[in-house]
């Protein structure tokens, strides 16, 4: 039981139950939940960045009965992304909460999530994905919820109600397949689907309603409609924790489904369909961002555009056959995904500061805040920049790869899309930045309040700086070799 | 990356600004001597680093710092002769600048975010000298982009918020457009290296088509910077900075970075011989001509004196454009040459229209009579620079003008002539009614806003010295020109490499 792949899932489950034994101690068990719970992540990332993937039976049954777990290059780095996100937002929520009542009802549903975050990506079969999936939405509405205003409440409830939808889709699709099939286990599934062309008709429609399903957790639009008031209104913490985690989670588990197990039907035309929602997202999101009247608002909205950019691969890889090409743009695709996870928490983390310091956070009252306020200036600064795709963040190069695949592969229009996004992220993000600009001169500290500033400026500058600089590692992670691309 | 001094230098002359930068953002807004010697210490620290850049190129080393981002994406910085041309200028004016800087704003607030920021602004322009491909110019120059947006908005005034704004729509906006052509390059070529002559002599030419489209969204992109018209709307705009920055902006960084872009594409991009097959120059020579003269004639008819120096910017360098359009190599040193002449000169006058404005009030053209007799020695300066613009000999933009005349005749082009005789009366028509004021009218009864400092000269010594240092450069860059080590001389060099003589 020492393995770290189940490490990481049992950590936060237990700190989960420890806090919720003992309340009085909440905040220490659950920082030290937090700390074990992102060391064994990045135990786990060292092991397979050493051996490759990780497989493993829980219970010592085969497969077919098991709880398989399994941790490949995809799942490690956003595992890793996810704990290191988790821990920055555990740390900036120990300064950030002071009602007793909220203390102890965050910890629990927070460790609850993050174990359910886990489990997610870690999960080697349909079945325990349903389980993650449902513990992750719940714990997230619950989270989402805990202002308890009014807006609050009925977001989130609206929140909850779109999750169960989403997942009893996905069930749908499971049940088709466990009939066709027999079995659950992701491996076992893929050989399937793969060796029976003539069950075409099963396959698709489980394909779409599982895709469709999830499709509605992460918000592609059209089904983007809960997101944004369900995000803007929670705590800041948690909205970090939704808008840069749970949102991701459910477009990992169609990538996954997309790549292993659906990959002998998923051809260009089908994938032209969620990829031209997706550019329809980066447009629309990025137009209400620049629209929204709060900060919490935009970058919500700049969440549905960031994960329209996600589905726009799916024909690029459709169309590039297995080599060089095609892993550079998986680990471009993967380089957005985690980029925008660091960016949006830190994004939300400094707008969370604004919040408390400002008591609002109306955009166009903004200008003395953010003269006040210069640490948490940058990090907005910074993860906007990691937004809008200016070098040297990780998304830069990501958008780099994406337009390059775009053109090799003579899709030139997602170009137009990518460009027309950015300017319009900048357009957006600088409306915020120009309130930083005013005539009151600044404080005589950098620092005012460490315990939440410092984790919303690190989570920023690793989205902007190291993703963009050093993002070769990332290919050895996932496996791919680094001959790609020539050089 | 490897570890030793030839592959490591590249990369330190770029953090001997950022990571003084850095430090800056935390220094409290009260220290002011230890804010100081963090700016000097980098100012100084990068000279002595360029100076051991140039004396090993002088020696035929190769420096090259490459660090790979991922795969088949590598950061370079290496250091060829057009690199070192730059570079040298960069540093040079960027310590001058920061001493006047740090005297231009003392007692006014937010210090630490403007001198971090111009650090940063520093840093991006010598990773766009130093960039060994596409990819590494197009990070550093976006990374400009970002820096000088906060010192353009630095005053914080709803003027100064609005031109930032200009600036960054028409910056982003470039930038984009580059970054398009830019990924378009490299799906057709891989990895897009700078080298002497080009790189796209053995595509087929069945591509040449979209080469040129790919030469439009590059020209676009580095346009914007370069204030080619009609990109150049952000420029007068963005006047509204503190003179320091303005300074920094026309004369080093920005549209130096445009135009130094515009250069490299063509000569070590496109190579010249194909640029001009393709019939990119000749769009190039008719878009810098027109500038020069448009920009020359708004200049005229602006009162504010930034805004007439803002012109005049436009229409000067456009003439580096104008250099690089012509198939020569005489062109191309007039060019060339012109890149770190026209630095020279235009910061002496931005340096000197804000003395005028610190030490006097005086901002208009109109309010100008009689400084001459109160500030005698920035009016001095002041003078050479506007001489030196008008290319009178034996000032610096005398040596740029005679070279581009000549690289057009040999060209065959000989309405350059024409070009340049519209431009030098133009230039005349719009710096000598400044000269006349300053030292033949009568000083008015009183100053506008006078300030008197406590020093025997006629106004603070940080803001007095480097104008008159700089003047003394562009004197020097004309009498020296033909001595080794020159910018004339180094620019031969540049230019006998490029067309492989």
């Amino acid at each position: 039981m020492t393995d770290p792949l189940v490490l990481c899932i049992a950590l936060p489950l237990l700190g989960a139950m420890l806090v919720t034994a003992l309340p009085r101690w909440a905040v220490t068990l659950g920082i030290v939940a937090a700390l074990s719970t992102a060391s064994a992540a990045v135990a786990l990332t060292a092991t397979v960045w050493q051996h490759g993937t990780l497989h493993l039976m829980l219970g010592g049954w085969d497969a077919e009965l098991a709880i398989a777990l399994r941790a490949d290059g995809i799942a490690t780095a956003l595992v890793l992304m996810a704990n290191l996100v988790g821990l920055g937002i555990s740390v900036y929520a120990t300064g950030y909460f002071h009602d007793r009542i909220r203390v102890r009802s965050f910890w629990p549903l927070w460790l609850l999530l993050w174990a359910a975050l886990n489990g997610l990506f870690l999960a080697g079969d349909l079945f325990n994905l349903y389980v993650m999936l449902e513990l992750l939405g719940i714990a997230a509405a619950a989270l989402g919820a805990l202002t308890g205003n009014r807006d609050a409440v009925a977001a989130n409830l609206r929140y909850l109600l779109v999750g169960l939808l989403g997942s009893i889709s996905y069930l749908l699709g499971v049940a088709l397949l466990y009939t066709a099939y027999g079995t659950l286990d992701l491996g076992l599934l893929a050989q399937g689907v793969a060796a029976s062309p003539e069950l075409y008709g099963v396959n698709a429609a489980a394909m779409t309603l599982m895709v469709a399903g999830l499709a509605l957790k992460a918000a592609l639009f059209p089904l983007h409609f809960w997101l944004p008031p369900a995000h803007a209104n929670a705590p800041a913490p948690v909205s970090a924790a939704l808008s840069a985690l749970v949102v991701k989670a459910a477009f990992y588990l169609i990538l996954r489904l997309w790549l292993d197990l659906f990959w002998p039907i998923t051809d260009m035309a089908v994938a032209m369909l969620p990829a031209m929602l997706g550019a329809v997202a980066v447009i629309w999101g990025s137009w209400r961002a620049l629209r929204a009247e709060r900060l919490k608002l935009l970058a919500a909205y700049s969440t549905v555009a960031q994960i329209g950019y996600l589905f726009l691969f799916l024909p690029l890889l459709a169309a590039t056959p297995p080599g060089p090409a095609r892993d550079d743009l998986l680990a471009a695709l993967l380089l957005m995904a985690l980029t925008h996870g660091f960016a949006k928490a830190g994004f939300f983390l400094a707008a969370g500061l604004v919040q408390t310091n400002a008591g609002h956070d109306r955009i166009d009252d903004l200008g003395g805040t953010a003269q006040r306020l210069p640490a948490t200036t940058f990090a907005i600064a910074l993860s906007g920049s990691a937004l809008i795709g200016l070098p040297p963040s990780g998304s830069f190069i990501g958008k780099w790869l994406l337009m390059q695949g775009a053109i090799a592969t003579g899709q030139w229009w997602w170009v137009i899309v990518v460009t027309a996004g950015t300017l319009l992220a900048s357009a957006y993000i600088f409306r915020v930045l120009s309130r930083a600009f005013g005539l009151e001169p600044t404080p005589l500290k950098f620092v005012t309040d460490a315990r939440a500033e410092v984790p919303a400026l690190t989570l920023a500058l690793v989205s902007v700086a190291l993703l963009g600089l050093a993002s070769g590692p990332l290919w050895t992670l996932l496996g791919l070799g680094d001959a790609g691309g020539g050089a | 990356m490897s570890w030793d001094y030839a592959s490591l230098l590249p990369g330190v002359i770029v953090l001997s600004s950022l990571l003084p930068g850095v430090f800056i953002f935390l220094v409290r807004e009260e220290s002011h001597t230890l804010r100081t010697v963090l700016n000097l210490t980098g100012a100084v620290a990068k000279l002595i680093l360029v100076g051991l850049l140039i004396y090993g190129v002088w020696l035929g080393q190769v420096f090259e710092t490459r660090i790979a981002i991922a795969p088949g994406l590598t950061l370079v910085l290496n250091a060829d002769a057009l690199s070192v041309l730059f570079v040298t200028l960069s540093t040079v004016l960027w310590l001058i600048t920061t001493v006047y800087a740090i005297g231009y704003l003392e007692h006014s607030t937010n210090r630490s975010r403007f001198f971090g920021f111009f650090s940063l602004c520093v840093s991006a322009t010598v990773g766009i000298a130093l960039s060994g491909n596409l990819l590494t110019f197009v990070i550093f120059y976006e990374i400009l982009t970002l820096a000088t947006y906060p010192l353009v908005a630095h005053r914080g005034t709803p003027e100064a918020t609005r031109g930032a704004k200009i600036y960054l729509a028409y910056t982003l906006t470039g930038g984009l457009l580059l970054l398009v052509g830019a990924v378009w390059l490299r799906t057709l070529t891989g990895p897009v290296d700078f080298v002497e002559g080009g790189i796209l002599d053995d595509l087929p030419a069945s591509l040449h088509g979209q080469l040129v489209v790919i030469f439009g969204l590059l020209l676009a992109g580095l346009g914007v910077k370069a204030a080619l018209v009609p990109l150049h709307g952000w420029l007068p705009q963005s006047m509204v900075a503190p003179a320091p920055v303005s300074s920094l902006l026309h004369a080093v960084a920005v549209v130096k970075a445009g135009a130094f872009g515009i250069v490299r594409v063509v000569y070590d991009v496109y190579g010249v011989t194909l640029a001009g097959e393709l019939g990119l120059l000749a769009v190039l020579s008719v878009l810098a001509s027109f500038t020069i003269v448009y920009g020359s004639i708004l200049a005229m008819t602006q009162d504010g004196l930034k805004k007439r120096l803002a012109y005049s910017t436009v229409s000067q360098v456009s003439y580096i454009a104008l250099g690089t359009s012509l198939l020569g190599p005489v062109a191309t040193v007039g060019g060339l040459v012109h890149l770190v002449h026209q630095g020279i000169m235009k910061i002496t006058l931005f340096f000197c229209a804000g003395n005028y404005a610190e030490t006097l009030g005086v901002a208009n053209v109109s309010q100008m009579d009689g400084v001459g007799r109160r500030m005698p020695l920035t009016t001095l300066a002041f003078t050479i620079g506007a001489l030196g613009m008008i290319g009178i000999p034996p000032i610096a933009g005398f040596v740029s003008k005679w070279y581009l005349g000549l690289g057009g005749v040999e060209a065959g082009q000989h309405w350059v002539l024409v070009i340049l005789a519209t431009s030098t009366l133009l230039n005349a028509g719009y710096f000598l009614p400044i000269l006349y004021r300053a030292w033949f009218r009568p000083l008015p009864a009183s100053w506008p806003k006078e300030h008197h400092f406590q020093t025997r000269f006629e106004t603070m010594g940080a803001l007095l010295w480097p104008p008159v240092i700089t003047a003394v450069f562009c004197l020097l860059a004309g009498l020296l020109a033909a001595a080794p080590f020159s910018p004339l001389e180094w620019a031969r060099l540049i230019a006998q490499r490029e067309y492989g003589l």
